[in-house]
């Protein structure tokens, strides 16, 4: 425990470090005065046109399921990676069973072109 | 049960002194912490100024010169103005997205100094864990971009927030796999332990020269983490206007500017901690305390010593990434993508495997 209670209290004071800065601005930075176009989103001038949040780019989807994967490869040898005085060979070969499988999961959909942007 | 009055005198002033040490203690935690954050607001203020006059010195214009001597002041000056700006909420954003956006971002990057060492054993949190809990607590930030960008509601904003976390989920695994080749190596994942390992020899001990793959691989993450300028598309001015912030006033902005250059900073203190031998001297056949005629390392003078070259070895690499800002040019999304994908993460799971294979030859 004793390990870890700098973390809790450093994140409490990191926490209060952005609320006090968010909150010293307010007595002085009062909205003077607000008319819609002030308060509209920036589009270059223009008045902006429909939603912003309707469709995006289906490659931003694509690389986030990737990540889902190579994140899950990355977690797993973490623990395998650290203690090496305790991995024999087995351990070894096990990961690169488990590495393996993934590599031939990223050649397929290198090959398949889920990850090029044309 | 009979305890007579002078049991129960003893009793209350046994537990008064017990609070009185919590109490100590306490304000014990307290005082690095603090020490931390003043130390880290300076150091990004020096950042600004360096960035600043590095820049006006590429292009060969003065820079900064007005706000104190040399323009010292330039950075708090400006910080100080966007306290007194008015604070802008877009009329159809979603405002509690807007609001919490820039302090995720802030607190996740803060978060990742709790294991930086600056000295010998000068380290909030000495954790066997260490460079994963960097690694865990700043894939935080893009959640922080994304919510931005998100309530804003607008184009720009929105296409900025996206590109933000797709690169820095993307640059975010060969990080892994290189501070994982580091950690196999030193056979530790705490950051004292991975800058011990590299305490002999003088700089022929960094694992630089152990790990160089590594090593150029991290820097390249690295920027691309930082949203630095040969990757820094989530905000590039000619495109988006300025990516997740086109909408941020006043403070808000602030924290999105504190944010990134904290991010930069802690990035360079990694690349000292993890392949430049962090507060170590690092030159061969001579050490600080036979230098200096000091007893050892760590006492107030020698723990000194071990801040000013941690803090030399991290602004020389601060050197390189803002001279590196002038001298490449942006790259495209795609390219980014596929730099990302197709390029370094399979050079540094190559890198992971073989030093994987020399770890288990040499055992």
């Amino acid at each position: 425990m004793s390990e870890f209670e700098p973390i809790c209290i450093y994140l409490v004071m990191s926490l209060l470090v952005s609320l006090i800065s968010l909150g010293v601005p307010f007595p002085f930075a009062s909205n003077s005065s607000t008319y819609p176009e002030k308060l509209s989103a920036h589009e270059c001038g223009s008045d902006p046109s429909g939603d912003a949040r309707s469709r995006f780019d289906i490659r931003f989807y694509l690389v986030s399921i990737l990540f889902i994967i190579l994140d899950l490869e990355v977690t797993f040898s973490s623990p395998w990676a650290v203690p090496p005085n305790k991995i024999d060979l087995f351990g070894f070969w096990s990961m690169m069973a488990f590495l393996w499988i993934l590599t031939i999961g990223s050649i397929y959909e290198w090959k398949r072109g889920a990850s090029d942007r044309e | 049960m009979i305890i007579d009055t002078t049991e129960v005198q003893t009793i209350n002033s046994f537990s008064i002194s017990e609070s009185l040490k919590e109490v100590y203690g306490l304000i014990w935690i307290f005082v690095p912490i603090l020490t931390l954050i003043l130390g880290i607001t300076i150091g990004v203020l020096v950042i600004v100024w360096l960035e600043r006059e590095i820049s006006a010195a590429i292009q060969q214009r003065i820079g900064p010169e007005y706000a104190g001597p040399l323009g010292i002041l330039q950075a708090l000056a400006d910080g100080t103005k966007l306290l007194f700006k008015e604070d802008l909420l877009p009329s159809r954003g979603d405002v509690r997205l807007f609001s919490i956006g820039p302090s995720i971002v802030v607190i996740s990057i803060l978060l990742s100094y709790l294991v930086i060492p600056f000295g010998y054993r000068l380290i909030l949190a000495d954790l066997s864990i260490g460079v994963f809990l960097w690694v865990a607590i700043s894939s935080i930030a893009p959640i922080g971009l994304l919510m931005s960008g998100y309530g804003s509601n607008n184009k720009y904003s929105f296409s900025g927030g996206l590109r933000a976390a797709a690169q820095s989920i993307s640059y975010e695994i060969p990080l892994t796999l290189c501070v994982l080749s580091i950690s196999l190596l030193s056979n530790s994942s705490s950051t004292v332990d991975i800058v011990e390992a590299q305490s002999k020899y003088g700089f022929w001990g960094w694992n630089l020269w152990r790990q160089p793959i590594g090593f150029i691989v991290f820097i390249i993450s690295s920027l691309a983490e930082c949203e630095r300028l040969p990757f820094d598309l989530p905000e590039a001015e000619e495109e988006l206007v300025a990516g997740y912030q086109t909408e941020y006033s006043g403070i808000r902005f602030g924290l999105f500017y504190l944010a990134s250059y904290l991010n930069l900073l802690a990035s360079s203190l990694f690349v000292t901690v993890l392949y430049l031998g962090g507060w170590n001297l690092s030159i061969p056949y001579i050490s600080i305390p036979e230098l200096f005629g000091i007893k050892k390392i760590a006492g107030v003078f020698g723990m000194t010593i071990g801040i000013f070259i941690t803090l030399v070895k991290a602004y020389l690499f601060l050197f390189i990434s803002i001279t590196t800002r002038w001298t490449l040019p942006r790259m495209r999304m795609d390219q980014l993508l596929n730099l990302g994908w197709k390029f370094l993460l399979p050079i540094s799971l190559g890198n992971l495997l073989l030093t994987t294979s020399s770890q288990l030859v040499s055992l």
